[in-house]
């Protein structure tokens, strides 16, 4: 298979928008610590700080090995005459992997970034009780095993990116920035570790009673929210180069829909607790901005601005309702939101790729093949390949990160003590507060 | 109820495994997608349902 090289202005384009990928982790990180409680602040910073290091490192000892890149070797089954491309077959340590520019380097390069963002997700939703040595853990298994196998499937020419070519069904599933590979990844791990850790302390009363346990800073949630933006526009249109073939002009588009997604949803979520509180939710508006930066990132090269509003709109209704579902009825103890946010949102922003797009440009997508333009989703069964991705998210991807996260916690318990919870993660497991300031010190008001 | 819904699922997504692999009508073939779909939902609220806290555990 001959190496596959992008132009020089593209490969440079590319690398400007991968390098702008990390403020999209920040904001996220931001986000969960403004979410959770002050006495566990320095944790949630310290803990995804770690998760970067953690996922960073394992997706360089094997994971890029089994997600591979368009055009790499892969394990193929042959099933009535079919190939299903399973996983990909690179050696471990990025062995073999020449730096000069080639589209698989800057793949790894985006990677590495990428499974960073999905290792932050399932913190928020285990704010103020998942130990740090036990969130490392599951990081690992994420980026190691569970992320590159469903990349490769989608980004790496694996069998749902396949499904076009092999079956006819659409251009195959169609995920430009990463809305089912790493949101909904992240999402769902998210969901099998809130299972798994259980409700903080307090947040169910014996008589049906879920208090709200409001975030301690509302400031590093929206300025989490801005940051969040610039690394989005990065990851949408790099992934839109790397994955469907995209020219750097087409940036301007994806910028766009993204920021009019994120807006479309953030106002629907502000004007829907208006409605329903009195007053517009920061929180909530909050993170039906991240909601429409999600559902964004499926669809954003395949949309027009006026659609990108509508699916933001849609975003944000759901992500709020969603939100209140989960925590009142479902009793799902999700501080961050990151089930709704990043589970909902991109779920639904992969359908809409289907039941929106418009493929006016030939798609690139597996092995360096193009498949042709033209033609609205609906028409073209884009939608039945997207439902099929997020049938495998939800029918393989849930079960398996909730299994091995729950075998995980049988040798390690995830859960912090009581004492520890009632404590707070900072002074429990880091030794001091993040905010120690905040305390008031008897001598301060002692006659000098 | 735990079990039985997180073996719904796997078992929602061989039915759309099968669709795809087994049908080549289009119709045939997204009718038993968005029946393994339908599975797999049912698998997800019995998984939901599993997880809530007992009366006795809760405060």
């Amino acid at each position: 298979m001959p190496v596959l090289r992008l132009p020089e202005v593209t490969t440079a384009a590319c690398l400007f928008f991968i390098f702008l990928v990390p403020f999209a982790g920040a904001g996220l990180a931001l986000m969960n610590v403004g979410l959770g409680r002050s006495r566990s602040a320095g944790h949630m910073m310290m803990a995804s700080l770690c998760a970067l290091a953690v996922a960073g490192l394992a997706y360089f000892v094997c994971g890029f090995a089994w997600q591979g890149s368009i055009g790499s070797p892969g394990h193929v089954l042959i099933l009535l005459g079919r190939s299903w491309n399973w996983i990909a077959e690179e050696p471990f340590f990025f062995r073999k992997l020449s730096f000069d520019g080639s589209a698989a380097s800057l793949t790894a390069l985006f990677q590495i970034f990428c499974v960073g963002l999905a290792a932050l997700i399932p913190l928020g939703s285990g704010a103020d009780r998942w130990r740090l040595r036990a969130s490392c853990l599951s990081t690992a298994l994420l980026a190691a095993w569970t992320y590159p196998l469903f990349a490769h499937w989608v980004w790496g020419g694996g069998w749902l990116a396949q499904l076009g070519v092999n079956y006819g069904i659409g251009r195959g599933f169609l995920d430009v920035g990463g809305a089912g590979s790493i949101q909904v990844m992240g999402g769902l791990t998210a969901l099998a570790v809130t299972w798994i850790l259980g409700p903080r302390r307090g947040k169910y009363s014996a008589d049906g009673m879920a208090p709200a346990i409001p975030g301690h800073n509302s400031v590093l949630v929206l300025f989490g929210c801005v940051l969040a933006l610039v690394g989005w526009v990065g990851l949408n249109s790099a992934g839109a180069i790397l994955f469907t073939g995209g020219v750097p002009s087409g940036a301007a588009l994806i910028g766009i829909n993204t920021i009019l997604a994120a807006s479309a949803s953030a106002l629907t979520a502000a004007f829907i607790t208006k409605v329903r509180f009195g007053k517009p939710d920061a929180s909530l508006t909050a993170n039906g901005w991240v909601g429409g930066l999600v559902a964004s990132s499926a669809s954003c090269a395949f949309v027009s601005p006026a659609e990108a509003v509508v699916i933001g709109s849609i975003a944000g209704t759901l992500v709020t309702f969603s939100i209140e579902w989960l925590e009142l009825r479902m009793e799902v103890d999700d501080p961050s939101g990151s089930v709704s946010v990043h589970a909902v949102g991109g779920i639904w922003g992969l359908l809409a790729l289907g039941v929106f797009g418009q493929f006016q440009r030939p798609v690139l997508n597996i092995a360096g093949d193009t498949l042709p333009g033209g033609m609205n989703g609906i028409i073209t069964s884009q939608w039945l390949a997207q439902l099929i991705g997020v049938a495998t998210l939800l029918g393989f991807v849930l079960p398996l990160t909730y299994g091995a996260n729950r075998l995980l916690n049988r040798f390690y318990a995830f859960r912090v003590s009581v004492e520890g919870e009632r404590q707070g993660m900072d002074l429990h497991e880091l030794g001091a507060g993040a905010y120690p300031e905040f305390v008031t010190h008897t001598d301060e008001f002692l006659p000098r | 109820m735990k079990a039985v819904g997180f073996l719904m699922l796997p078992a929602g997504w061989f039915l759309v495994l099968a669709a795809i692999v087994l049908f080549a009508s289009p119709p045939l073939r997204a009718a038993f997608v968005l029946a393994g779909v339908a599975v797999e939902v049912l698998g997800l609220i019995l998984a939901f349902r599993s997880h809530l806290i007992p009366r006795e555990e809760k405060g």
